[in-house]
Formats: C-alpha cells, sequence, structure tokens
C-alpha cells in the first residue's frame, strides 16, 4: 500500500489558477449558450407570442435585477464561500436609499451611494465574520440574511417606501436611452444596467488582481496563503463585492418598481446561486465565468417566461423550472467529470 | 459531448406537449396577490367555475407571497404577451402595475380588478367584498351580543390597506352611528401576525378590564385576539368576532370561542370576477363595482351547506 500522500492541490500553480479552470468553464458556457438559443427556438415555435418584442423586453426586465445578484455571487462561490444575504441585503439598500431620497429629501445620487454602500458595507461585516472569526460562509451570510431583512423592516416602518414625489428615480431605470437615438427601440434603461454590470464584473473578475486572487481562494485557499497572499483582506474583499452587487439590485429593484419594498427578498438568493451555478460557476469553488452567469440567468427567465407564455399552470411550472434546473447542473458536474480525466 | 443541447430540446417538447391545446375559446389571465395562501385558493375555485360554465380558457397565478410585487408585474407582463380577450386582477402594488395596465388598455383589452383590485381607475369593474359593510354587520351583530351597550375594542392588520382601512372604519362608524351607548376604547395594529395581534390584545384587556367585546378584522388579527382571551382566562366574559376563516378560526367558533366571524365570499370574488371579464369582452355593459358579499358565520350555521365552500381552511 502506498504511504498517505497529502492531497493535492487542484490547481497547483497558485499565481493564475484561472488558466485550467478557464478552459472547462469555456466549454460549458457555450454548451449553456446552445441550450438557451435552444430554448428560444422552442418557444418561439411553440408560440407566437413569445419572440414579440414587448415579451423580450420583459424578459430582459425580469433578468436585470436577478442577472445582477449573481453576478456579485458569483465571486464569492468562485471564492469558495456562498452568500444566501444577497436576497434581503438587496431590499435593506433599497430600503436605504429610499429612506434617503424620500424621507430625508437628499439628492438622488447621494441615495444612491447611499445604497450601494449599504450593499458593500452588509458584504464587508460578512467578509470579516467570515475571514477573520472563522465561521462557515452558510451560517454567517445566513445570520446576515435575517439581519438585513429584519433591519429593512425597521428601517422602512414596515411598508414600502414610494418614490413617487421623486418621479426621476423611476426615470433611471424605466426611461430609455436607447429610444433616443433609436425612436422604435424601446428598451428600458435598466436592461442597460445589467450590461454594465456585467461588463464591469467580467473585467473584475478577469483582468484584476482581485479576479486573480478570487480564482486563488476558490482552488486552493492554504496555498494562496501560504505564498504569502493577504488572504483575509481579499476573502473580504470578495464577500464586499456581492454585497456591492446587492445592493446595485437593490437599486435597481426600487428603480424599477418605483418604490422600495422591505419584505421582499427572500428566495432571491438562491434564484442567483442557481443562475451562477447553471452558468458553469461551481459550487466547489475555483471555477466560473462571468458569461456563464449571465447565460444561467436568462435560462432562467426565459424558460420561467415560456413556460407562462404557453399558459403551464403555476404548480407544474416549479415543477418544470426545478427539474431544468437540477438536470442542467448534473450535466455540467457530468461533463466536468469526462473533461478532467487524465 | 453535445448531450446537453439535445437533453434540453427533448425537455422542451415535452413540455410543449403538456402546453399545447386548441385555443378557440377566449382566454383570460387571473392574476391574484398570492397562489399558496387558501383565501386564493377558494378564489381559483370560483374563477375556474365561471370559466366552465362561460366556456373561457383561463390561468390562475399568483406569486409566492404577497410582497413580490415584481413577480406580479412578470406574470402580468407575461399575461398582456399572450394577447387575452381580458385580464383579471388584483394588484399588490397598483402603482407598479398602471405601465402595464395602460398598455392593456391601449390593445383594448378590459380590465377587471378583484379583492382589493386596482387603485385606478383603469379597471371597467371591480368584484370585491364591501368591507365597509361587513365590518358593519359585524358592529350590529357586536352589539347584539353585548346588550347594545359598554366597551369593545378592535384589533386591525394595518392601516395602510384598503381592507385594513374599510373594515376599520366600517366597524367603529357603525357603532358610532347606530350604537351610541357603546364606545370604542382602542384601535391597534398587528399586521395581522397571531403573535403580535395575541400580544396586543393581551395588552388591551389587561389595560381596559370592563372590556367587553374585541372584533378581530382579519384572521390573524381574529386569532390573536382569541389566544389572549384563552391565555388570560376570560372565555365566556369577552365577545370575540372574527373575520374570513381558515381552520383555526372554525375551530375556535364551533368551541364558542369565538362568538361567530365574517366570512368573505371568495369563490364569488373569483366567479364574478371572470363572468365581469367574460361581459366586458362582449361589449356587455357590467357595473363598476361588483359587491360579492360577506356571510355572517356562528355555531348554528357554520357547517351549513351554503357556507361550506366560503370557509376554507
Amino acid at each position: 500500500m502506498d504511504p498517505p500522500t497529502p492531497p493535492e492541490p487542484r490547481e497547483p500553480e497558485a499565481p493564475s489558477p484561472a488558466r485550467r479552470g478557464r478552459g472547462s468553464s469555456a466549454v460549458q458556457t457555450l454548451l449553456a449558450f446552445g441550450a438557451l438559443i435552444a430554448m428560444v427556438v422552442v418557444f418561439s415555435i411553440a408560440s407566437p407570442n413569445f419572440l414579440q418584442f414587448d415579451n423580450i423586453v420583459g424578459i430582459l426586465l425580469a433578468t436585470t435585477v436577478n442577472g445582477v445578484l449573481a453576478l456579485g455571487v458569483t465571486f464569492v462561490i468562485i471564492a469558495g464561500g456562498i452568500d444566501l444575504s444577497i436576497g434581503t441585503v438587496m431590499s435593506l439598500s433599497a430600503v436605504m436609499a429610499g429612506i434617503v431620497i424620500t424621507s430625508w429629501q437628499l439628492p438622488i445620487p447621494l441615495g444612491i451611494a447611499v445604497g450601494l454602500a449599504t450593499g458593500a458595507a452588509a458584504g464587508t461585516v460578512n467578509g470579516i465574520v467570515i475571514a477573520r472569526l472563522k465561521l462557515p460562509p452558510f451560517i454567517v451570510t445566513l445570520g446576515m440574511l435575517k439581519v438585513a431583512s429584519g433591519l429593512a423592516l425597521v428601517v422602512s416602518g414596515l411598508r414600502p417606501i414610494y418614490f413617487t414625489d421623486t418621479p426621476s428615480f423611476n426615470e433611471i431605470a424605466m426611461g430609455s436611452i436607447v429610444a433616443r437615438l433609436v425612436p422604435s427601440l424601446e428598451i428600458p434603461n435598466l436592461v442597460l444596467f445589467l450590461l454594465g454590470a456585467a461588463l464591469v464584473a467580467g473585467f473584475a473578475l478577469n483582468r484584476t488582481i482581485l479576479g486573480r486572487y478570487t480564482f486563488a481562494l476558490g482552488s486552493n485557499e492554504e496555498a494562496t496563503r501560504l505564498s504569502g497572499v493577504p488572504v483575509v483582506g481579499w476573502k473580504i474583499a470578495v464577500y464586499a463585492v456581492s454585497g456591492l452587487f446587492a445592493g446595485l439590485a437593490g437599486l435597481l429593484m426600487a428603480a424599477r418598481l418605483d418604490s422600495a419594498q422591505p419584505s421582499l427578498g427572500f428566495g432571491y438568493e438562491l434564484e442567483a446561486i442557481a443562475a451562477a451555478v447553471i452558468g458553469g460557476t461551481s459550487l466547489r469553488g475555483g471555477e466560473g465565468t462571468i458569461l456563464g452567469t449571465v447565460i444561467g440567468a436568462f435560462l432562467i427567465s426565459i424558460l420561467t417566461n415560456g413556460l407562462r407564455i404557453l399558459s403551464v399552470s403555476q404548480e407544474w411550472q416549479n415543477v418544470v423550472i426545478g427539474v431544468i434546473v437540477v438536470v442542467a447542473v448534473y450535466l455540467d458536474i457530468v461533463l466536468r467529470r469526462t473533461q478532467q480525466r487524465p | 459531448m453535445k448531450t446537453r443541447p439535445i437533453l434540453w430540446i427533448v425537455a422542451m417538447f415535452a413540455v410543449l406537449f403538456a402546453g399545447r391545446t386548441a385555443h378557440a375559446e377566449p382566454y383570460i389571465p387571473v392574476i391574484s396577490k398570492g397562489f399558496q395562501h387558501q383565501f386564493w385558493q377558494a378564489v381559483k375555485l370560483g374563477a375556474e367555475k365561471a370559466a366552465r360554465e362561460l366556456k373561457v380558457r383561463i390561468t390562475f397565478e399568483g406569486p409566492e407571497n404577497e410582497s413580490q410585487v415584481d413577480k406580479q408585474l412578470e406574470m402580468l407582463q407575461a399575461a398582456l404577451a399572450k394577447k387575452p380577450q381580458a385580464i383579471c386582477f388584483a394588484a399588490l402594488d397598483s402603482k407598479a402595475a398602471i405601465p402595464l395596465l395602460k398598455k392593456a388598455q391601449a390593445a383594448k383589452i378590459p380590465v377587471v380588478g378583484f379583492d382589493s383590485g386596482v387603485d385606478s381607475d383603469i379597471p371597467v369593474a371591480t368584484a370585491a367584498t364591501d368591507n365597509v359593510a361587513a365590518a358593519g354587520f359585524a358592529a350590529d351583530k357586536m352589539a347584539e351580543l353585548i346588550g347594545d351597550q359598554g366597551e369593545v375594542a378592535v384589533v386591525v392588520h394595518d392601516q395602510t390597506s384598503r381592507t385594513g382601512i374599510d373594515r376599520r372604519d366600517g366597524f367603529v362608524n357603525r357603532i358610532k352611528t347606530k350604537h351610541p351607548r357603546i364606545t370604542v376604547v382602542d384601535v391597534q395594529y398587528g399586521g395581522g401576525d397571531h403573535l403580535k395581534s395575541t400580544d396586543l390584545a393581551k395588552a388591551m384587556l389587561q389595560a381596559h378590564p370592563g372590556l367587553k367585546g374585541i372584533f378581530g378584522a382579519n384572521e390573524g388579527s381574529a386569532i390573536g385576539v382569541v389566544n389572549a382571551v384563552k391565555e388570560l382566562k376570560k372565555q365566556g366574559k369577552v365577545v370575540v368576532i372574527g373575520y374570513d376563516a381558515g381552520k383555526l378560526q372554525k375551530d375556535a367558533v364551533r368551541s364558542g370561542l369565538m362568538a361567530g366571524a365574517i366570512s368573505q365570499d371568495p369563490v364569488g370574488i373569483g366567479y364574478k370576477c371572470v363572468e365581469a371579464a367574460v361581459k366586458a369582452t362582449k361589449g356587455e355593459p357590467v357595473s363598476k363595482t361588483i359587491d360579492t358579499g360577506y356571510k355572517w358565520y356562528d355555531k348554528t350555521n357554520i357547517d351549513s351547506a351554503d357556507l361550506k365552500p366560503l370557509l376554507y381552511d
């Protein structure tokens, strides 16, 4: 019998672990994209109402909030953690922005800054407790989920905060810069925010040190730490990013609904995590792409919309979506195993 | 390994067969404020009954809980994309829904509100309970049961929703105008939460030891009052009147802890909404407000045949 060997790190080169992860992720992303196209084709054939301009805009709108949440949580999952608090932190950020803009009547940009700061702060707290106190991310972010939802209710006084006195806030999201350039394309600005957020996230993940260390943490935290990288600091940064994106999602949601709804948010974290995982982000850490996450988010919203267009009864909608999510992730794992066979 | 896209396509075709039927009849989506709560399931029964009798196709949908305003908007948007003949809608947030409802109006799709409806003049009709009248009836019953004089109190779910405001005002104003020898000593808001309402009601009972009756304006509030009366051992000394149904309330009525309650007609709400929508598609006149009525139930009639479908669990 061989003497026990120390467990081999999955990614032997700590400085650039993203290389191999990106390779197999790229194929998965391609397949996810293929599945997306296939779904669009199938639904278009099934119903003439699916590929209408208004419906496509509807799908884009429906994907935005979940997409932004998923972008943020992708970082955390790649780094080997999890963030269950993004749903309620989203609502808390919206409520904080609401208070600043409506109750304190301060200018909208300040409200936006406060909303983003709330999200980032919540993420930072998560990161500090996880990285310094070394508590499991699941429990810590679950605790933050509760704290954030409670705070949202406290700050808002248990009712929604309406932005009716400041119509420009809603305009930011639902106005259409695109329509001003091309008059017939009434695409709300909200969608542009998703695009922008995805570009920023992609840049951060692939071209900055933050991105590098995110992959490093997820692939082999121990080796990264031994290489002299300040792991605690970077972990906190990763969770702060997730919180920041949750804050952005909250602002987008509030702008779209023209109100901050304090009791909303439960369950949104699961949908965001599902989008990331379907898109190829591995829950074990070390692998994932922004493009994949975006595709994953679209897969979920296209599927949901398509089922609604086909008038599949609501109970069965949930069954179908659940089954397909599991099948997608299963195929992902099978694919990864066949690719990594030495 | 190209199995994944193929598997998707196969799964999609399976879904297709599930969704494909001949769509010759008019289609009316019914979008409610919630889906799983038994009240909405009762509304669904009524809507489906009307759909069968009037030969239209409906889908009944609603978000998983009443705070998911965005999910309800997405359902409304998908419903509009299917070019329905009419839409039945109960807005979680009227303001958020107005842009989409304006689109429906522009496309000549009549919108019929139900339950709390939509706070706008876009709906051509709204099928709902006249909460003011129903709460007023509860006030009359309360007066009857406490001998038309004494102190009473009210526990409401909130002071911002239409139903909260209407039920509170309906009760309080009726007492003021028709039963001047009764005083409403306190009105408190428990958010419809059982626990909070229980603590509230207990505090009320302790602050007003001569309290003769308490009205709970929705299921959660009423259960809270019942709990408080039980815990302070005041059964038989305080008259409790509730609202809506639900298993706990029904049990309380059967056991005598609750003197009786007002039941809405959720089945009727669903039925009358679809009925009005069909009328609207045919161009027939509909009345702007459709009062779906309410019923009083107590130990004597709780198991009667006409009340059974209304009293959901």
